[in-house]
């Protein structure tokens, strides 16, 4: 595989107003530092939470809130009464959610980073390619919340106190529901907009990584 | 003739109300022959009795007829729906044996704190944990489920309230409570082993080292049999210092003490500050040494303990007893250590001051520099300088009373006397260098300057503001710390007359709010009925200082021990019964909306330990556990574990459920306890 160099003295670049403004303002990104903040950014989103849902009701002046941190956290904030509450219509704990997801989770997340970072440190194609799956990660993070919330919704228990009252649906996972006498609010968390400036980094990156390269190619 | 059934207040609206009624009997006479207009003309007659108030605050003041002070009181008073009082009044219930909060300004009634008498709402005293506290007040092993409850001390330091904790006496008992103000929960009885009844307590030394108590009416030391005949010789008074240890949220019997003293009888007492630290003073009525005996030819008591003009002020020096003790210069008597006459004497721990006979209150000035005597029979307070008393003592010309102890002289030791109207009883303070002492029988409080360093147009009253009626104690705002606040005065008043609606010959006390604040003439706010007791003495504290839990800290926490129980069953689903030969015990859970397990069997005779854990985290979501026939109650609340004990010598089918609504499917709530019947 050929070396990469974007400072190559060999090329002989064409005139910069004859190539597409985007190829032109790409061309000025450095894909190490964007790979190498897509690493941080996956790093410290296991501090933040990823989603977080607020539950509004006149007797909880103050809401009732959950987080879901990826990091060691996990599921934090009003788990337990959140919970209790459910069981009235038959849904399962929270807890019982994605538990294979969010075991691996926190995994996954630093593996991420690590193929980031590796594709800061190597100046490769197929490092870059690798970084791919940061770019997915937080779709696939947002899909498989939006599968648990069907499912959640849609597996009541049918001998709950207020099964027959609630039928099923899903809740959220951005914007305002509506469940009993709860309103409730979805919102993404800092951590999955880390996850999604990521995603971004690393997408352009690789776009810059292919640019450089491709060029290299032209001329050589 | 009969007087009618009179509505309050009576002169005016009995006049409307009667022509109204009138009229509506002429209405409906007229109205007769078709049942359709009658309807109609009771409508109309209807709406003309109670007009509905105006929308605008202009013609809802036309309508009621209120004046500009009513407006301003109000305004001064309401509080919006979600707004939180600034400053709660701890005030005791007499004969009710609880302790009251209220909030101010507005002068709602925030809680009844249970203490001595048992109160099922707050499962005290029906089968569960705080059952023991109660016991825990028993006398002479019998238990006791009332008292009268006098004089509410919030725990101090520095001479400021820190809001921790709350004490109260029981006069009827000799008995002393302490609250925990992190759950508003009594925590501990004690009884004193030495006199059964007492009235000089409760107050508290500036940094809460102890807590004052002193007998009211002597008896013999321990409450054994004399006749009256020995009363000089037999019969003792007790000035008690419990100690207490806040670390624990106790007081601690075995490191307390008293101080015998002649039998004269103990009034009110305040514990010095600032340069009078480590000093504590009791007024005395009785110096006469009177005994009853109406049927014997002797005077009334009212009589005979008021034929010498002076009484003594006692000043006790409890920095100094505290190293008496430490010294061993003390006697055990009823397991209690307690200072003779004779030791406190030759060790200067007790001085003598003459005071205007039968006095009440005694009172520390915010800087602990002069005491104020309030007369009682004498139109005047009585003003003793700290600074002059000490000189006194360094001089050492003493008199003696006849049990040998000094008497200081009471020129020598008097500031001035300021005379202020007829019945003074008790005074509080403002931070302007007001005092504000209620006269009970002219029904008001005076406002009067103190002198100096206070003020320099000292010494003398400045108005006296009516109030209704017969006015005991007065509570300002921390009134009577090292830092009074100086905005809110309530009087509470035995007396309401004609203050309210007439329930019956039994009519609430009257505890009304007085704005006190500087540079304009006291007003009169808000009367608040109290409707469930007595209030005597009541604090007021800054709500700020109050730092009070909204759920336990922990789920399975034991509010007796203030950490979790061993016993406490922390998940759903880890509830279990175990058999143990006569024994069975249960661990169980509440959680909206279930009791886990939800069958208990047991055979007649076996003994039942049943621990239960409130396991929800949700401020408010307290369940109660009632169990019928048993007579337990319990309030679980939010974390809580308890643990009840009973014998089931009952068999029958008994159903157990949550008392406290706690959710839509709260009725649902519910068990049974079964006892099988012995064949």
């Amino acid at each position: 595989m050929e070396r990469i160099a974007t400072t190559s003295p060999v090329v002989t670049e064409r005139p910069a107003e004859a190539r597409p403004a985007i190829r032109v303002a790409l061309s000025r990104l450095n894909d190490r530092i964007l790979f190498a903040l897509a690493a941080v950014a996956l790093l410290v989103s296991l501090a933040l939470p990823y989603w977080e849902m607020t539950l509004l009701a006149p007797q909880y002046p103050g809401g009732l809130k959950v987080a879901i941190y990826l990091g060691p956290r996990g599921l934090a904030g009003d788990v337990a009464e959140v919970n209790g509450l459910n069981h009235y219509i038959g849904m399962m704990k929270l807890e019982e959610a994605a538990t294979f997801e969010r075991a691996i989770a926190p995994f996954g997340i630093v593996a991420l980073a690590a193929v980031a970072a590796l594709a800061a440190a190597v100046r490769r194609r197929w490092t870059a390619l690798l970084s791919v799956l940061a770019v997915l990660f937080p779709l696939i993070f947002l899909a498989d919340l939006a599968y648990w919330l069907w499912y959640f919704g849609h597996h009541l228990d049918p001998t709950a106190a207020l099964s027959s009252a609630i039928k099923p649906f899903t809740p959220p996972v951005l914007g305002t529901g509506r469940v009993g006498q709860f309103s409730v609010i979805a919102r993404f968390g800092p951590g999955l907009y880390l996850a999604f400036a990521a995603a971004l980094a690393s997408a352009l990156a690789i776009a810059r990584r292919w640019q450089s390269s491709q060029r290299r190619v032209e001329v050589g | 003739m009969r007087e009618p059934i009179r509505p309050n207040p009576p002169s005016d609206r009995r006049r409307k109300v009667s022509r109204r009624r009138f009229l509506g009997v002429l209405g409906a006479a007229a109205s007769l022959p078709t049942a359709g207009a009658l309807l109609g003309s009771c409508n109309v007659l209807q709406r003309k009795e109670a007009p509905k108030l105006g929308a605008s605050a202009e013609e809802i003041i036309k309508q009621r007829q209120l004046t500009p002070e009513d407006v301003t009181a109000a305004l001064m008073t309401y509080m919006p729906s979600g707004k939180y009082d600034e400053y709660l009044m701890f005030s005791s219930t007499g004969h009710g044996g609880q302790v009251l909060v209220h909030g101010l300004p507005s002068m709602r009634l925030l809680k009844v704190i249970a203490v001595f008498t048992p109160e099922p709402w707050q499962g005290y005293g029906y089968g569960g944990s705080p059952s023991k506290v109660l016991e825990g007040g028993s006398f002479r092993g019998r238990p006791l489920t009332w008292a009268d409850t006098h004089h509410p001390a919030l725990s101090e330091t520095n001479g400021e309230y820190d809001g921790q904790f709350l004490f109260i006496n029981d006069k009827a008992n000799g008995r002393v409570a302490v609250i925990d103000l992190r759950d508003f929960e009594t925590k501990q009885i004690v009884k004193n082993p030495l006199l059964v009844n007492e009235h000089g307590g409760c107050f508290v030394t500036p940094n809460t080292e102890y807590v004052l108590e002193a007998d009211q009416y002597p008896v013999p030391l321990g409450g054994e049999y004399a006749p009256l005949s020995q009363y000089k010789e037999k019969y003792r008074g007790v000035l008690t210092f419990w100690k207490f240890d806040r670390q624990k949220g106790r007081i601690v019997p075995e490191e307390s003490f008293a101080i015998e003293t002649p039998p004269y009888w103990h009034d009110l007492a305040d514990a010095g500050k600032g340069p009078s630290e480590g000093w504590a003073f009791w007024n005395s009525i009785n110096t006469e040494l009177a005994v009853p005996g109406i049927l014997e030819g002797r005077p009334a008591m009212e009589m005979a303990t008021t034929q010498r003009d002076m009484d003594y002020l006692h000043v006790v020096n409890w920095r100094k007893a505290e190293q008496v003790v430490a010294a061993g210069k003390y006697e055990e008597v009823q397991d209690f250590k307690l200072i003779r006459i004779e030791t406190a004497v030759e060790e200067g721990l007790l001085y003598l001051i003459p005071e205007p006979k039968s006095p009440h209150g005694v009172d520390v000035t915010p800087r602990g520099d002069y005491i104020v005597v309030a007369g009682k029979l004498d139109p005047h307070v009585t003003v003793y300088s700290f600074e002059k008393i000490q000189q006194a003592i360094a001089a050492g010309q003493f008199d003696h009373d006849e049990y040998g102890i000094p008497i200081l002289p009471f020129e020598q030791c008097l500031e001035t006397q300021v005379e202020l109207g007829l019945g003074p009883l008790h005074t509080q303070f403002d931070d302007q260098g007001y005092a504000y002492t209620s006269l009970f029988l002219d029904s008001a409080v005076a406002r009067w300057a103190l002198g100096k360093p206070y003020r320099d147009d000292g010494w003398k009253l400045v108005e006296k503001l009516p109030v209704h009626y017969n006015i005991g104690h007065l509570a300002a705002v921390e009134g009577d710390t090292a830092k009074p606040a100086g905005t809110f005065l309530v009087a509470h008043n035995k007396w309401s007359v004609d203050r309210f609606s007439l329930l019956g010959p039994l009519l609430p006390q009257n505890a009304q709010l007085v704005d006190i604040a500087p540079d304009r003439p006291m007003r009169l706010l808000y009367d608040s009925p109290i409707g469930i007791g007595e209030p005597h003495y009541a604090q007021i504290i800054k709500a700020e200082r109050i730092k009070a839990w909204d759920v336990y800290p922990e789920v399975g926490w034991n509010p007796e021990t203030q950490s979790v129980d061993p016993n406490a069953v922390l998940k759903v689903g880890e509830e279990r019964i175990e058999r143990r030969g006569k024994t069975v015990e249960i661990w169980g859970v509440l959680l909206r909306s279930q009791i886990r397990p939800d069958v208990v069997e047991v055979e007649e005779g076996d003994e039942v330990i049943w621990h239960l854990t409130n396991i929800e985290r949700a401020k408010d979501a307290t369940h109660g556990f009632a169990l019928g026939g048993y007579n337990i109650n319990l309030s679980l609340e939010p974390g809580e574990t308890q643990t009840l004990t009973f014998v089931a010598d009952m068999p029958g089918t008994f159903p157990f459920y949550c008392t406290e609504f706690c959710s839509a499917l709260h009725l649902e709530m519910m068990g049974y306890f079964l006892v099988k019947p012995k064949r």
